[in-house]
């Protein structure tokens, strides 16, 4: 936490201003983190109290404890945990050397990937999930889990590629010069130089490629079958027609599911703000 | 980074080295090989992307598109039934279907609803991106906590976060519903009636988009430099004149990108509508792509043809709204 009290630059706030400025940014907090804590709250009740206002209710496990031991939950758990990890670690490579080419050099094809790369963003899942379970049935990577981290990096890089861009921009290009002048190849100045220089943008990139592939829902649910190759999103469908309406355990679950994402965002979030910006700024 | 003055010769520097380069690659005949040599890192670099899009994305692209031309139906479509192979006997059947989607009241109802949701969601979102990025802009106590409180949403995984709106929307025993029945206020039906399904579908997508349109505009504040404001203040202009003139055109680069993108996002958002009420009640809340994936997946028979012609509707409408976007901004003079 950052305790700016040293004197504003300019002029100083009045009280009302601050209690204004306080009250709003408290209000949007509690917007922004109520449903999430409402669920974890809920997790804590026993199944039977699920639904009551009480914020604590004879606090204890047993959701958790249930939802570990009759559901195959780890089990999904650990798919989910090795798709979204190899989809991050695979879309900030591919991002950050398709950004780094299309920051740095001019080459034929460039305004078209660019352009690909935003067109991309456009292709509604309805129309491609069909022909993508085409081909990853006849090219047998169904109910596999490089068909899946395929199918997330076309989400993810896309969007990650235009960001890493933007953030090379703003890496001067003396740093490039430098380093060929030591004799390094294109590849040496991007590997040893820039990527380490880059850090903030890698940490959007792979936020966004982890939460890309944690949360999502349609493919992840059409392409895997069976207990032991689905992952959280199409094993919580299958989870509520069991349990039916019963918040208990599907509360547990979603507290689960969130605690890999908030690690990551944790150790992201510190660079957020400035990897994003220049990504966004010079888009 | 304090660099960011020089990003713009640094990319026109390389721009133009690289132009000089491969300009001189002499006589048709060896301009391939000529130009192979002068670019093939930068091609060897952007190889995996181009190949996996193509691959993923590309054939997709034209097998519905080539979809959307026939009559195929979960019926016709090729498929296997024990040990017998059925081959496909659906026929190409030209430009029936769009004539069909685009006479039809439900493409049209649906878009209209689609829109309104589109612009409701990228205003209401933008709005209050921009306050919350100019309230925590400031020295302020807290600063640290308040962002990552708000950036929150983002983080936890969609399904998740609709998860917990619909326990709290629940009719019967939601934390709403509860709270204003101790006010004394009869229940609300906040996914089961048309009008309060389509408030509700909205507020959840807000929620879940201002986390990551404030972090843009954050960072977009941030690179206002603070001598403006102060050349302001000097020269007597107000609070309300300060943002008007320096931090909205700070700000347009940022914005200009942030609400095409979020435009495409939510123009196609489908698990917020998906999972919170599967596009009902009735087809109240069903955007296009919702019931493009109805189309496909919901319905007996199975109508992947009129899937597809959904779906390549969609892309058509945001190409062009991408496209007059950008036209727009370049009559303004800006350079994107």
């Amino acid at each position: 936490m950052t305790t700016a009290v040293d004197t504003p630059r300019r002029g100083r706030r009045t009280p009302l201003a601050s209690l204004g400025l306080h009250g709003g940014l408290l209000l949007a907090s509690a917007v922004a983190v109520f449903p999430v804590v409402w669920v974890l709250l809920t997790s804590l009740k026993p199944a039977k109290y699920a639904t009551t206002t009480d914020f604590v209710k004879e606090a204890t496990l047993e959701n958790y404890t249930g939802l570990l031991s009759d559901t195959p939950f780890l089990t999904w758990f650990g798919n989910s945990l090795v798709v979204a990890g190899l989809t991050t670690l695979l879309g900030v490579v591919i991002a950050a050397t398709t950004g780094y080419a299309v920051s740095r050099f001019r080459f034929p094809g460039k305004r078209g990937l660019m352009w690909t790369l935003l067109i991309t963003q456009m292709f509604p899942v309805a129309v491609l999930i069909v022909p993508i379970y085409n081909i990853m049935s006849s090219i047998g990577l169904l109910n596999h889990a490089a068909g899946l981290i395929i199918t997330y990096l076309t989400i993810a890089v896309p969007f990650c590629a235009w960001m890493m861009k933007g953030f090379f921009d703003t890496i001067p290009l003396e740093i490039d010069e430098s380093g060929q002048v030591d004799g390094l190849t294109p590849f040496g100045t991007f590997w040893r130089l820039i990527l380490p220089l880059a850090k903030p943008g890698i940490a959007v990139t792979a936020f966004y490629s982890f939460i890309t592939a944690w949360g999502e829902v349609a493919y992840a649910s059409a392409f895997m079958v069976g207990d032991e190759n689905m992952t959280l999103a199409g094993g919580l469908q299958k989870f509520v027609n069991q349990y039916g309406a019963q918040w208990g355990p599907m509360t547990a679950a979603s507290v689960l599911i969130a605690i890999p994402a908030m690690i990551v965002f944790l150790f992201a979030q510190r660079h957020l703000v400035t990897g994003m910006s220049a990504g966004a700024v010079k888009g | 980074m304090a660099v960011d003055t020089s990003s713009q010769t640094v990319a026109k520097a390389a721009g133009e080295s690289a132009r000089g380069r491969s300009r001189r690659a002499g006589r048709p005949a060896g301009k391939l090989r000529r130009s192979l040599s002068t670019h093939w890192y930068a091609w060897a670099m952007v190889a995996p992307v181009t190949i996996v899009i193509a691959v993923i994305i590309g054939y997709p692209l034209l097998r519905g598109v080539y979809l959307s031309l026939t009559d195929a139906t979960e019926r016709n479509v090729a498929r296997t039934i024990g040990v017998n192979e059925i081959p496909a006997t659906y026929e190409f059947v030209g430009l029936d279907n769009y004539a069909a989607a685009l006479s039809s009241s439900q493409f049209f109802d649906t878009l209209g609803w689609t829109v309104v949701w589109t612009v409701c969601c990228v205003g209401v979102t933008f709005v209050l991106g921009l306050v919350l990025a100019n309230m925590l802009n400031r020295r302020i106590a807290g600063r640290s906590l308040y962002r990552m409180m708000i950036i929150l949403p983002w983080a936890v995984p969609g399904f998740v976060s609709v998860f917990a709106w619909r326990f709290l929307y629940d009719e019967r025993r939601g934390l709403l519903n509860q709270i204003l029945g101790g006010a004394g206020i009869d229940a609300v039906p906040w996914l089961n009636d048309p009008t309060w399904a389509k408030l509700a579908v909205i507020t959840v997508n807000v929620w879940l988009g201002v986390p990551f349109m404030m972090v843009a505009l954050l960072g977009g504040l941030q690179s206002i430099p603070g001598e403006l404001y102060e050349a302001a203040e000097m020269d007597g202009a107000n609070a309300w004149q300060r943002f008007r003139n320096i931090t909205l055109p700070g700000l347009r680069s940022v914005s200009t990108t942030v609400v095409l993108l979020s435009t495409i996002w939510t123009f196609n958002m489908f698990p917020v509508i998906f999972l919170l009420t599967r596009g009902g009640p009735g087809e109240a809340t069903q955007i296009l792509v919702t019931q493009a994936y109805r189309f496909s997946f919901e319905i007996s028979p199975r109508d992947f043809a009129q899937s597809s012609t959904w779906g390549v509707l969609i892309l058509v409408l945001l190409m062009l709204v991408a496209a007059a976007y950008r036209r727009a901004l370049r009559k303004q003079g800006e350079v994107w």
